[in-house]
């Protein structure tokens, strides 16, 4: 039964979070480095230090700290930042909605131009069209996010200055926001020109993350579209007079949907890993931009947010992907 | 004589693969108002490279190199792509061979079942939704409104290819395509649905080209007969004409090779060389004066 | 039974109908011919630097920053590609970064290949208990996020080009050891391992002189791949800063750098950009052709 399997991965994917989650812990503490050795000022004593150290709970054996850390985590505090002296859970629900909102729009992005050229080059098939955009799609899909974002700028914030290059929003106007899902809540409260602001900010990041995605859906897509249209079903629909488009989309789309979408969620948490240097490029601040700045101050409490945080992402995309695949193969619905 | 529903003259095919070997050569056939008529010839006789060229569905790697598909008054081997789409589904359908594949497994039956009464009857959803579950009462399923809400996979492949008569015949198309349509089924099964074709042919008055290797299936459904070997026509009539008395060597080896269920004892008598040769000759000879005509 | 009309009798088998060799295949490739051909260039660049660069890469010249490249008004001969915030020819510093990007490429990527490889061999030849637990492995570290992974890897381990090749090898191993595991379990099924099974070859022989071969074209171009993948995550981890020391000349750094003052001086941007982009593009096309070319089955 469908509930059965979601439950089974899941289970596994938590114990999977568990273990990695361990393995971090344990990897911060064990390698040289540590966030006092980070603060501290050159003259430091070794009072000092040893204080510094006590206070962040550091000179306790491992497992009292894992303890503590995992008590914590139980009831929900996932400690106080290091570097930002706030709590963890405060500072990654101030930063996540923002990573949210631009991995989804990436995500609809990626679908709407992958899906379309994926459907052109199926009307196009077997002929030199398609094969522009399989050489296309070829050299695309060797691109990664960092290098658009980079060529982004300096077509847009360089060449044709049209779009800001950091931030999310102009400073000025970060003020009227209730929530922190900028995006979301000036459309809903119907401040266009606010949320035309805002998309100003989340144009090249989302474009960037959006593009490798969408050549990978092209490939995929087209390529089950292709399968699906020799199919005499498909045959049968265009006996009864069906226009080419149409049959793509009515007859051939639905079947070609499933085989896609399981390497497309795979892509998609690649997505998300790259959020961490696109936010970087563009100043954007979300949790990606923050994973960095941890992980050079060996903030430890945030480091370790932000990997049960990326984690848990992680297991909703592959849940997400497994309900949505069930869900579109009637075979599984209605056995 | 009324017009006829189609007119087939002279047609002749190629086969590009083969090095322009021909599949069809010089096929007429008519098909008349009301009447069921049948296609009959062993695998590779050219049959249905014969229905795909009405359909318009024709391989690539064939070419028709001469000949007319007359319908309705117009040749439809010089139909554009587009009148030929107005033509199909309104008044040419087909009814397939394999119902397991010739219906979409991410679709329910109501939606494959209306979408072409929608596209070329203009119905309104909850007409076509109508006049299909009469259509499945037609055909003799019982639970007419289980079915449409059913996808393919929830269906015998007996009730499947019941749906696949229904929407062909349910469009009031004037000429239905029945491509081998109980090869892929039981025994059992084969004489229900000849019935079921047979009843709906008679009261929507449609024209039938029934295509078949099975001269037993033929019989008791069609009205006329054309036997086809290599492409070519060797003999046509009446199907009563045919079959009792048979003019053509090939007519005379196919019907005593075909097993008779009323006649267990009756051995299978397989073709004798001597009309092997007297047909391999009979193309040989046709083949060179076409080539003749060809060049002169 | 087909009638047809007799063929000519046809002579000995022609020579030309011989499968050509593995060299003439991928001569014609268009995509290997020309990707492979760029490649080569970039290696003799980076063996040659000190030949091809016309300046001092490390030279400062603060008289002379942010001069613009050959063809915009204030450029300086000498100068082609402009020079950076610092003075430094730019041109000089993306021949010089290539020397950084292929050694991580071909070090980083061919360490993935051998140690994930090895693994996948085992795990798919021998099965059994050591393949439950090499996959549970790679199971688990495909869990992580590789930017961050390697970003945190690095931050453990400390900068430098071997910190950078460590981190590359301990991320992107399992890539390899899926697919050889994979294609050797495939093969492991085949005839012509059993009938050797069977004649009475120990196991380690079949498996390196009899699986490797044939597993070899894929693994060819899976590597092919990974040097274009290694390059990214050199310039990524460069970017942040967590690679070479900032006076070597990484593509990365000068694009840190070069989105800093990008308003300023762009061809400080564009062009190790365009490098890396070219090299990233003629890995991938490489390997692609290469899966092609090597593939029998695919091969048409």
């Amino acid at each position: 039964m469908l509930l059965a399997v979601v439950v089974n991965r899941a289970a596994m994917a938590l114990l999977t979070l568990a273990g990695v989650a361990v393995v971090v812990f344990v990897l911060l503490r064990v390698v040289p480095g540590d966030p006092v050795s980070m603060m501290i000022s050159p003259g430091a004593s070794a009072a000092d230090i040893a204080a510094l150290k006590a206070h962040y709970g550091l000179d306790q054996p491992l497992l009292i700290q894992f303890w503590i850390w995992v008590k914590g985590v139980v009831a929900g505090d996932f400690g106080v930042s290091i570097t930002l002296h706030r709590n963890v859970t405060e500072v990654l629900a101030d930063r996540l909605p923002a990573t949210l909102e631009l991995a989804a729009l990436a995500l609809v992005v990626a679908v709407a131009l992958g899906g379309s050229v994926a459907v052109a080059g199926t009307l196009m098939r077997r002929s030199a069209g398609e094969a522009v955009i399989d050489g296309l799609n070829s050299i695309m899909l060797a691109v990664p996010d960092f290098i658009w974002a980079m060529a982004l700028v300096l077509l847009f914030v360089v060449a044709i200055p049209v779009l800001p290059l950091t931030g999310r929003i102009d400073p000025v106007l970060a003020e009227g926001f209730r929530t922190k899902f900028y995006l979301v809540e000036s459309i809903v409260t119907g401040r266009f020109a606010l949320a035309g602001n805002v998309l100003s900010h989340m144009a090249m990041p989302t474009v960037a993350l959006a593009l490798p995605l969408a050549a990978v859906i092209v490939r995929l897509l087209k390529q089950s579209l292709k399968e699906a249209m020799v199919q005499d079903y498909v045959l049968l629909a265009r006996i009864k007079g069906f226009r080419e488009l149409r049959l793509v989309l009515q007859e051939a789309l639905r079947n070609a949907v499933g085989p896609t979408l399981a390497l497309t969620g795979v892509q998609f948490t690649f997505l998300i890993g790259g959020t961490v240097i696109v936010e970087r490029i563009f100043a954007y601040p979300g949790i990606g931009n923050l994973a960095i700045d941890a992980v050079i101050n060996r903030d430890f409490p945030l480091i370790q947010g932000l990997v049960l945080l990326f984690g848990f992402i992680f297991i909703l995309i592959n849940i997400g992907v497994d309900i949505t695949v069930a869900a579109l193969n009637p075979r599984l619905r209605h056995a | 004589m009324t017009m006829p529903r189609l007119a087939i003259e002279a047609l002749s095919a190629v086969s590009l693969r083969d090095g322009n070997r021909p599949i069809l050569r010089r096929v007429s056939l008519v098909v008349g108002t009301g009447e069921v008529h049948g296609l009959v010839g062993e695998s590779g006789a050219g049959k249905s490279t014969i229905a795909k060229a009405i359909l318009g569905i024709i391989p690539s790697q064939v070419r028709v190199t001469s000949g007319r598909i007359g319908f309705e008054g117009r040749d439809l081997l010089s139909l554009s792509s587009g009148e030929l789409r107005a033509v199909l589904g309104r008044d040419i359908a087909l009814v397939p061979q394999d119902p397991s594949t010739a219906l979409n497994p991410a679709r329910r039956i109501e939606a494959q079942m209306t979408d072409g009464l929608r596209l070329k009857r203009g119905f309104s959803a909850a007409e076509a939704r109508r006049r299909a579950r009469a259509l499945l009462d037609e055909v003799q399923i019982r639970d007419p409104d289980g079915v449409l809400a059913s996808y393919p996979h929830q269906l015998s492949g007996g009730m499947r290819q019941r749906v696949l008569i229904a929407a062909a015949f349910g469009l009031e198309p004037k000429l239905v395509i029945a491509d081998e349509p109980t090869t892929a089924l039981d025994v059992t099964v084969q004489k229900q649905i000849l019935r079921l074709i047979r009843a709906l042919q008679e009261r929507h008055g449609t024209s039938v080209l029934f295509v078949s290797h099975d001269l037993g299936v033929v019989a008791k459904i069609c009205d006329r007969l054309t036997v086809l070997y290599m492409g070519k026509v060797m003999e046509q009539g009446s199907t009563a004409e045919v079959l009792t008395s048979p003019r053509h060597a090939y007519t005379r080896a196919l019907l005593a090779a075909n097993p008779r269920y009323d006649r267990p004892d009756a051995g299978l008598e397989p073709t004798p060389p001597a009309v092997v040769a007297a047909l391999r000759a009979e193309i040989a000879a046709f083949d060179a004066s076409a080539a003749g005509a060809a060049d002169g | 039974m087909e009638y047809r009309a007799p063929q000519p009798a046809t002579a000995a088998v022609d020579d030309a109908r011989r499968p050509p060799s593995v060299a003439v295949r991928l001569a014609r490739d268009p995509k290997v011919v020309c990707a492979g051909g760029f490649i080569l260039v970039l290696i003799v660049l980076a063996l040659a630097a000190p030949l091809a660069a016309p300046q001092d890469p490390l030279a400062q010249n603060l008289l002379m920053a942010t001069v613009p490249p050959v063809g915009f008004t204030g450029a300086e001969p000498g100068f082609p590609l402009g020079t950076d915030g610092l003075g430094r020819d730019v041109l000089s510093r993306v021949i010089y970064g290539t020397r950084v990007s292929l050694t991580v490429a071909f070090t980083a990527a061919g360490l993935a290949c051998l140690i994930g490889s090895l693994l996948g061999l085992v795990a798919g030849f021998f099965g059994g208990v050591g393949d439950a637990l090499i996959s549970r492995l790679v199971d688990v570290w495909m869990a992580f996020p590789p930017v961050l992974l390697s970003i945190l890897l690095i931050a453990v381990i400390g900068t430098g080009l071997h910190s950078v090749i460590l981190a590359i090898v301990v991320i992107d191993w399992t890539r390899f050891c899926r697919v050889v595991r994979t294609e050797t379990m495939g093969q492991a099924q085949m005839d012509y391992v059993v009938a050797a099974r069977a004649i009475g070859f120990a196991r380690p022989a079949i498996l390196f002189r009899e699986i490797l071969p044939n597993i070899a074209p894929v693994l060819i171009a899976l590597l092919t791949l990974e040097m274009g993948i290694a390059v990214v995550v050199e310039a990524i981890l460069s970017f942040v800063g967590l690679s070479v020391s900032s006076d070597t000349p990484t593509w990365g750094g000068m694009i840190a750098e070069g989105r800093q003052i990008v308003h300023e001086a762009w061809w400080v941007l564009a062009a190790p950009l365009a490098a890396l982009f070219a090299t990233v593009v003629a890995f991938n096309q490489l390997g692609d052709g290469l899966a092609r070319s090597l593939d029998p089955v695919l091969r048409r």
